[in-house]
């Protein structure tokens, strides 16, 4: 049977009650009848030779590349660079598709005779891997082969001796990276494309970059017109990552960008029902359903926790292309649409989303109650093309016990940006002019990031310029099931159930409001008209 | 007042502890179910299959088949010195005639026989394919045009050594007397190269019936059929089985349907008669090339069809009027 395409439900009388993500559970809400629910595409077929296809696309690369084995030789200075635990979500199931692509690049520098390589991985100012994430990433063959000897490096942005400046942009933004990376003969650099955002040029720009270069896209002007980040076009977080591209390929750094797309099966059998229509739901996922959702209602959160953040993905290959950065990320993109684009008319007054355990940056972490605001306003809201699913001054309803709950060892600063800005102000620009500089420059949060496993001290910052084009949008922010207290620090509502949300709601879009909601996983982008 | 107490909880459970309801909005695909052609029945020829089948037919259902169905059984000699497998074609008049043709072959065609079912009745749903995969070794069969798919998988059973029963009628008849033969029997033989054996089985009807669907009986109709239709009741039986036939050469598998066909309607005449008397009978009528020798009954009014049909066995059994 043909994959099915995306897909727009109008809820009626017999529609049965929708699944909403809250935190580590899941719950069905009874949408108002005339609701909208919108459902991603079904998986893409997965290719059946991922090694075949990936060395394929190494031999025959696109744009203006000569194939992989042509570019090495020996003596030459090899970096490769790779995503780092954010990606994808939740982790796969080994092997990793870095793992895959990085043995077949290494194949062919081992066969040329290339002894100089360095492996990084592309952090930006997000928090050092750990040997398990990286062995999950990388395959034990390759972390053996290069951790040893010093060889598998990650990413320091504050590493003043590792980082070089190649220039300012014709917007005067500055771009320093890494100097293994920007040195080398070759960088050739491995992505994962979970959604339209990543790759291209960002991957270069942005994962090597240190502080000083990423504030001139990571700042709440640029967020504001991004609208959205994940359609390219229309993302000047994208524009001036292009720019500083651009520039670093005019600076002689050569790039082999090898991107790879995987499809949206998301979460393996036993929670397959997660992802299926409800009216499609077999006995088998209504009992998967019912007993899972009784046992993690009454499992303590930190258990609940470990449990979802062992859950790996049977995420698989797609597509894989290679070559000059944005020729392949031109077919990246369109990759990416065809698995997860759905076609939506016209916006909506309310929008509904159930947020899950797992964002880019809790990964084996806890989802503190700014990435559950990351998550919902700067991520699902931001999933479309064209406008945003919901009308300038309507209302977002999100599903997460945001709990104020944070992990000391991964996001300290957020626990001082939660107490200390936070409580102070809510607006992006306000607290970009007063607290940002002094958050990045902190030595404390500096020492954490370089020598832990600690996010920069600036990223609660970022994550909250994320929600920049949202909050700017939307009337109002309610959150339901969610701790009071931190829901109202965060500038939001709280609501005990979907019908005081909606109450609240008809405050802002009246009695008779529009509804759509975002039936995830797996994740889609709307393509709103 | 605790039973309907929990089957009102039952009754009134919503989702997901009850089955969801489909938005009126969505079409409802057809059900994706592994059934009917694509039913997987590999499993009921698997060897503790088949040993639980043959404990279960030699123990219970040869047994109660003795039972229900008393057999008179004649021509089991063809069968004597002829090597398998073989192609059984029987007509078809009665859902008994499957288990009731299988307790009668001798044992050592008995446990190795397959039985081609129609896919749309018995394999319709898993539950149904399950049970008769398992209790008669049946595979599904498109009755209702060709199916290559059929044809192939019956085929390589057959060619696997499997002996193969199958009712040339592609359904049972409504009243009694055979409906024209399709030409599956026929093809397998010349395709496999192996006999095909006519059967004629006579007076299971009476032991299940086939119901007649409501509405459908014509006025001035027995009724027997709609009165009788679907319960088991106790009659005598007889099967009788003809000499293996090979198509000739160069004869096509229609031709050799039709040879088929006659000669079971030959063994419909011997029920009453004997071999010789049937053979006289036949050879009165025409030579032997179907229409005019098969066994389909007087163009005549429902009645007198099912009157012209020898009387029910029991009648004939019963005791004797006193002199």
């Amino acid at each position: 049977m043909s994959r099915r395409p995306g897909f727009v439900l109008e809820v009626d009388t017999s529609t049965p009650p929708t699944l909403f993500w809250n935190g580590e559970g899941f719950t069905l809400e009874t949408l108002p009848v005339g609701s909208r629910v919108i459902y991603a595409p079904e998986p893409v077929k997965a290719i059946d030779d991922p090694y075949g296809a990936i060395r394929h696309a190494l031999l025959h690369p696109v744009g203006d590349r000569d194939p992989l084995p042509a570019l090495l030789r020996p003596g030459m200075k090899l970096t490769i660079c790779f995503d780092d635990v954010s990606l994808p979500l939740p982790p796969m199931e080994a092997p990793d598709i870095r793992q895959m692509v990085i043995e077949t690049v290494l194949d062919m520098a081992a066969e040329a005779g290339v002894d100089d390589v360095v492996l990084v991985a592309a952090l930006a100012l997000h928090r050092r891997m750990t040997e398990e994430e990286l062995r999950h990433a990388l395959g034990n063959r390759v972390y053996d082969a290069f951790a040893p000897h010093g060889l598998l490096t990650q990413h320091d942005a504050e590493d003043p001796d590792n980082l070089v400046h190649l220039g300012q942009t014709d917007q005067g933004e500055d771009v320093e990276i890494n100097k293994r990376a920007a040195t080398s003969d070759l960088l050739v650099y491995v992505n994962i494309n979970l959604v339209s955002m990543d790759g291209g040029h960002k991957s270069v720009a942005t994962g090597l970059a240190s502080y000083r270069s990423l504030r001139h896209h990571h700042n709440p002007q640029t967020m504001r017109h991004s609208k959205s980040f994940m359609d390219q076009p229309a993302s000047e977080l994208h524009s001036s990552n292009w720019r500083m591209g651009r520039l670093i390929a005019e600076s002689g750094v050569k790039i082999f960008q090898i991107e790879t797309t995987l499809n949206n099966d998301t979460f393996p059998s036993n929670f397959k029902f997660l992802q299926k229509r409800e009216w499609e739901w077999s006995l088998r996922d209504r009992a998967t359903f019912a007993a899972t959702s009784t046992a993690l209602s009454k499992t303590p959160p930190r258990i609940a926790r470990q449990i979802f953040q062992s859950i790996k993905s049977p995420h698989a290959l797609t597509s894989v292309q290679a070559g000059e950065v944005e020729a392949v990320h031109a077919l990246t993109t369109a990759n990416v649409w065809a698995q997860q684009g759905v076609d939506v008319e016209g916006q909506t007054d309310i929008l509904t989303m159930g947020l899950p355990y797992i964002c880019p940056y809790n990964v084996n972490s806890i989802m503190n109650p700014i990435l559950v605001a990351c998550l919902g306003l700067g991520y699902f809201f931001n999933m479309y093309r064209g406008k945003p699913l919901v009308r300038e001054g309507g209302v977002v309803i999100m599903r997460h016990p945001t709990r104020p709950e944070f992990h000391p060892g991964h996001h300290p600063s957020y626990i001082d940006f939660y107490e200390q800005v936070l409580t102070q102000t809510i607006d992006p620009v306000q607290m970009h002019k007063e607290f940002e500089e002094s958050f990045a420059t902190d030595p404390w949060y500096v020492h954490l990031y370089r020598t832990g496993h600690a996010y920069h001290g600036v990223h609660p910052f970022y994550m909250w310029y994320w929600c920049a084009h949202a909050l700017a949008h939307v009337g109002r922010v309610i959150v339901v099931g969610g701790d009071a207290k931190a829901v109202r620090r965060l500038g939001f509502s709280p609501a005990s159930s979907m019908n005081d949300a909606l109450e609240i709601a008809s405050d802002v879009v009246g009695p008779s409001p529009t509804l759509t909601h975002v039936h995830n996983p797996p994740i889609f982008m709307a393509d709103v008209h | 007042m605790a039973r309907s107490g929990i089957l009102g909880r039952v009754r009134t459970a919503r989702f997901p502890f009850a089955a969801p309801s489909w938005p009126t909005t969505v079409d409802r695909p057809d059900p994706e179910r592994k059934v009917g052609l694509d039913y997987d029945h590999d499993w009921s020829r698997r060897y503790p299959v088949r040993l639980a089948r043959a404990v279960m037919m030699d123990n219970v259902t040869r047994p109660a088949a003795r039972l229900l169905a008393p057999a008179t059984v004649r021509g089991l000699e063809h069968l004597q010195h002829v090597e398998g497998p073989l192609i059984f074609a029987a007509n078809h008049a009665s859902h008994i005639d499957t288990p009731l043709l299988l307790t009668t072959l001798p044992v050592e065609f008995r446990h190795r026989t397959i039985v081609a079912a129609a896919s749309d009745y018995f394999f319709d749903r898993t539950w149904k394919s399950v049970l008769w995969a398992f209790a008669l070794a049946a595979i599904p069969i498109e009755r209702s045009k060709v199916s290559r798919r059929s044809a192939d998988t019956a085929a390589e059973l057959v060619e696997d050594g499997w002996n193969l029963v199958i009712f040339p009628e592609g359904g049972r008849s409504p009243d009694g007397w055979t409906q024209p033969f399709h030409g599956g029997a026929a093809y397998l033989a010349r395709r496999t190269g192996r006999p095909v054996v006519p059967v004629y089985l006579h007076g299971t009807r009476h032991v299940l019936p086939k119901t007649v669907e409501a509405g459908a009986r014509a006025p001035g109709g027995s009724g027997t059929e709609s009165r009788l239709g679907g319960r088991l009741r106790r009659s005598p039986i007889a099967v009788l089985f003809g000499a293996p036939m090979t198509p000739d050469e160069g004869e096509n598998a229609r031709r050799f349907s039709a040879r088929v066909e006659a000669a079971v309607a030959t063994l419909s005449r011997e029920v009453h008669s004997d071999w010789w008397q049937a053979r006289r009978a036949v050879s009165a009528v025409a030579p032997v090339d179907g229409a005019e020798t098969a066994h389909r009954g007087p163009d005549a009014s429902a009645w007198r069809r099912s009157w012209a049909l020898d009387d029910p066995p029991s009648r004939r059994d019963g005791k004797e009027w006193p002199d």
